[in-house]
């Protein structure tokens, strides 16, 4: 009998591997959608910042003094007509209040605009000659322009009590490596979407396998045979833990793959950054928490009736996992004191933050897999009793 | 004759839900399922439950299965208690009823593999025996037919192999020929036969009085859930036959008159 546990498992393995509409929409499709997606998703912001380079802002300008002329004239991303008198200002307000017309932009000077500038002391305590720029934010290409002509004004105020410069041009000044920006950027985001891609690989096969098995009445059928209630709780999270890990890993890899393409090609993000020795620590840490995941799946499955009962009850505990998972993208909330690896899931993601931020500490590591081992342990008892009790297998 | 299965003073009370208590009219919040029931099975014998409806067959035998746990009293399956140790009672006896329903996914063939190796049986004996069952009840052709894609006639005989993969002493089955056309009810009846004739202690359910006249030794009659007759089916059809019996016993019992 000692071999029941396997035949479980071998049985649970054959009902999913052969599968084959399980295994493109639970195995396969995660990790291909989420590469599309985010592959497709860098794509477009990439796309979006190569438009805004050609795009130029329109502008009708009241006023324009000789300095203005002089920069607007340069090669400057901005195209101008001036506006002669009150009526054509107005004329002008309005169609771009109404989104009509080629122009983004109305820029209105003071008279004298130079000489006022030139004369106006801070130390006065007058208020400055005012530039009014009228836009339209419902109008991404006027907000665009806004942007553009706001910046050049700055850029044009600052350089007129031009006393020192920052970062002049020419030097490499971020002395982050390639290394700490991939760290940086994969440390904050993939625990929590890791946290979430076992979490649904593990709900898409646990309540079919337990709650599903008590709605259909295949779970008596195998209660009546002398197979031990351990062996079978046993025998169930452990298939299912392979399966999870194994949609996991689907995922994780469509997103370290396509994580660079959503960051920008010129990002620096690469998931070279990471040695064998960093994805051995990842997956130990995963098949932990995918035991304890699987375990309070199974558990929660095992009490509902049917496989909606047990989805819509374990849809609040993947919400409150998802919730932990951002905890890696608040310092404040990730500790560093090993008492709070103890607490499960967390300590999981805290984790998956120390491997992506390649400061792992081995100590917090260690006790984040004893104890998701122990947790998934104490999880298999509960089934256990569960299988063993006629009111929970039973109950209509 | 040797005593291979021990009814003993069994009881079994379930709960009432108030939304049960609603649909049944009542206010009590337990049902006795099984008051006090006791019987013996002795070796080689066709022992039939009867009775109506709700009397209690199914959770005596879902007792003795092990499924579930008496209040009271105990069940000894050849020497051994399903109270103190149900997974060797388990080992001991193959149990059919409606209640329990096979995988649609699997095939027949990986079915009867599957708990022939949670039964511990030795892979060539359980190719024998699959190969043996399988012809007798024409399941070979369909072997490798998911069994979501079987008749209703088909599924059942699936479901009996399955349950007797082990070659069991003891075969429990609840309502066996319930839903079948004519012609697998007769399969089944004869194979009930054939297992009697091997020596195999058979307790079966029912309230077709035609299968407990054809195929019952002796026979217990159970009004809610209390034993009030266990005869031999011979000196119990002495004067009358067994459907009239019954119903004298049950208007006895109940207190009204039954109109035939």
């Amino acid at each position: 009998m000692k071999s029941n546990m396997m035949t479980v498992m071998k049985k649970e393995l054959t009902r999913f591997f052969t599968d084959r509409r399980m295994v493109l929409t639970t195995l396969l499709m995660p990790g291909i959608m989420i590469y599309l997606l985010y592959s497709l998703m860098g794509q477009g912001f990439s796309s979006q910042y190569e438009d805004s380079e050609d795009f130029k802002a329109q502008v009708q300008v009241e006023a324009l003094p000789e300095s203005m002329r002089q920069i607007w004239e340069q090669d400057v991303p901005l195209e101008y007509a001036e506006l002669s008198g009150a009526q054509e200002k107005e004329e002008a307000l309005e169609a771009l209040s109404g989104g009509e017309g080629e122009y983004h932009l109305v820029v209105s000077f003071p008279e004298d605009f130079d000489a006022k500038v030139a004369k106006y002391q801070v130390s006065s305590g007058l208020p400055a000659p005012a530039v009014e720029i009228y836009y339209n934010s419902s109008d991404t290409d006027s907000q665009s322009a806004y942007g553009i002509m706001t910046g050049m004004l700055d850029s044009y105020e600052s350089a007129l009590a031009n006393k020192f410069d920052i970062n002049p041009e020419g030097e490499d000044y971020d002395l982050a490596s390639e290394e700490d920006l991939s760290a940086q950027v994969f440390s904050m985001m993939v625990p929590m979407l890791m946290m979430a891609f076992l979490f649904s690989g593990c709900m898409a096969i646990a309540p079919e396998s337990i709650a599903g098995e008590k709605e259909r009445g295949t779970i008596a059928t195998l209660l009546v045979t002398p197979l031990k209630r351990s062996h079978l709780a046993l025998g169930k999270v452990v298939s299912l833990s392979i399966i999870a890990i194994l949609c996991g890993l689907s995922s994780f890899l469509g997103m370290m793959l396509s994580l660079p393409k959503l960051m920008g090609d010129g990002a620096l993000i690469n998931a070279n950054v990471y040695g064998f020795q960093d994805y051995l620590l990842l997956l130990l840490v995963i098949l932990s928490t995918v035991l304890v995941i699987v375990a309070v799946v199974s558990i929660v499955s095992a009490f509902a009736k049917n496989v909606k009962e047990a989805t819509g009850w374990v849809t609040p505990i993947m919400i409150v996992s998802m919730l932990l998972g951002v905890t890696s993208m608040v310092e404040s909330l990730c500790k560093t004191e090993p008492m709070w690896f103890l607490i499960p899931l967390y300590n999981s993601v805290q984790c998956m933050n120390g491997i992506f931020s390649l400061k792992m500490d081995m100590v917090n590591l260690a006790v984040t897999v004893a104890s998701n081992v122990f947790y998934a342990g104490i999880g298999v008892v509960i089934l256990t009793k569960m299988f063993d009790s006629e009111k929970v297998m039973f109950s209509k | 004759m040797r005593e291979l299965l021990q009814v003993r003073d069994l009881k079994k009370t379930f709960k009432i839900s108030a939304k049960q208590q609603k649909i049944q009219k009542t206010k009590e919040r337990i049902k006795v399922a099984v008051n006090h029931l006791s019987f013996t099975a002795y070796q080689g014998e066709v022992f039939g439950l009867l009775g109506s409806n709700g009397a209690g067959k199914t959770t005596t035998l879902r007792m003795i299965a092990s499924l579930i746990t008496p209040d009271e009293g105990d069940v000894v399956v050849d020497g051994t208690s399903v109270v103190t140790n149900p997974s060797e009672v388990r080992r001991k006896i193959g149990f059919l009823t409606s209640e329990l329903k096979l995988e649609e996914f699997f095939t027949p063939n990986y079915l009867f593999d599957f708990f022939s190796d949670l039964h511990g049986v030795e892979k060539e004996t359980a190719e024998k025996r699959k190969r043996e069952l399988f012809d007798k009840f024409q399941i070979s052709e369909f072997a490798e037919v998911k069994v979501a894609n079987l008749s209703t006639g088909m599924k059942q005989k699936v479901s009996l192999v399955v349950s007797i993969v082990h070659d069991p002493d003891i075969i429990i089955f609840d309502e066996p020929t319930n839903g079948l056309d004519v012609l697998t009810a007769k399969v089944v009846t004869d194979f009930l036969l054939e297992l009697k004739a091997q020596g195999k202690t058979i307790v079966v359910s029912t309230h077709i009085f035609s299968l407990i006249e054809k195929i019952c030794d002796r026979v217990g009659i159970i009004i809610d859930g209390a034993m009030v007759v266990c005869d031999t089916l011979e000196h119990m059809t002495e004067e009358k036959s067994l459907e009239e019996k019954f119903f004298d016993i049950y208007a006895e019992r109940a207190g009204e008159s039954y109109e035939k």
